[in-house]
């Protein structure tokens, strides 16, 4: 019985370790896969805080890079960066080194 | 313009009329060389623009051209390796590499604007022929899956450098 109890105990502490880190952290991950010269997907809601991961499935390198200036990651061949969106609004982002490559971020406050 | 007209003909008469002459297909050690020789050309001419060029998009253009096609070529040579092919000199490489030889010829020749202007007509001109040989020749005679799907995703490339080409040229006139 006291081993159960103690089992069980060992195992809500457990679960508490792994949860709670995650719901309490409001912010979110995206991921947007680059794959055949394209940002999929091409368009995405999230809520600012929200963190993007930009995953470079391609042999080429790429870039993700706001028109607005407010990000430029630098994408090498199977390599992905996360980046924190912190400001509201719609956000126009393109590669440089492939101009016909387009994506949209739309950002909630 | 009429310069930029002779050149896209004389390319498209050098690539395109040797691939259409030939009857019989391209082979997968042809067609690896092929594209081989056609991506280190741009290579090339990149690397011929980024020693004379001194406008700021034109040099980024040639260091993408550089590093993709570059990258392209590594894959090739990757898998020639793995399928054990040795890729076999042609008619069509030999056109190409002697075509490429004239212009680099003539782009040596042109400094500032100038050569600015011929060696992105060129590269419209050259993308558009490279192009037109994968899509009706090289990719539907290919028969290694590998090697296809390779030349495919080449097409997707060179097709966004084509329109890359094609802006550039049109904001440098």
């Amino acid at each position: 019985m006291g081993r159960i109890l103690s089992r069980g105990a060992i195992a809500g502490a457990l679960m508490a370790l792994l949860f709670v880190p995650v719901s309490s952290a409001a912010a979110a991950e995206h991921q947007i896969t680059i794959a055949g010269m394209k940002f999929i997907p091409a368009s995405m809601a999230l809520k600012a805080g929200d963190v993007v991961i930009w995953k470079n499935d391609d042999m080429f390198r790429h870039t993700a890079t706001a028109r607005s200036g407010s990000f430029d990651v630098d994408l090498p061949p199977k390599t992905e960066k996360r980046v924190t969106i912190t400001t509201a609004g719609a956000v126009d982002y393109f590669c440089r080194f492939h101009p016909a490559m387009k994506g949209k971020l739309e950002v909630e406050p | 313009m009429l310069k930029r007209l002779l050149a896209a003909t004389f390319l498209a008469a050098a690539l395109g009329g040797v691939a259409f002459a030939a009857d019989a297909k391209p082979s997968d050690p042809q067609i690896a060389h092929i594209a081989y020789t056609a991506g280190n050309i741009d290579v090339e001419a990149a690397q011929q623009a980024l020693k004379k060029s001194k406008n700021a998009d034109v040099v980024e253009f040639a260091k993408t051209m550089e590093r993709d096609h570059k990258a392209v070529n590594d894959q090739a040579l990757a898998l020639v390796k793995k399928l054990k092919v040795t890729p076999e000199d042609n008619a069509i490489s030999k056109s190409l590499t002697d075509g490429a030889k004239k212009e680099r010829a003539k782009l040596a020749s042109l400094d500032g604007a100038a050569f600015d202007k011929a060696y992105i007509a060129n590269e419209v001109a050259y993308h558009k022929a490279v192009n037109s040989a994968l899509a009706d020749t090289l990719i539907p005679s290919a028969q290694n899956a590998e090697l296809k799907a390779l030349l495919e995703t080449g097409l997707t490339l060179f097709q966004q450098h084509q329109a890359h080409a094609e802006h550039l040229a049109s904001t440098i006139d």
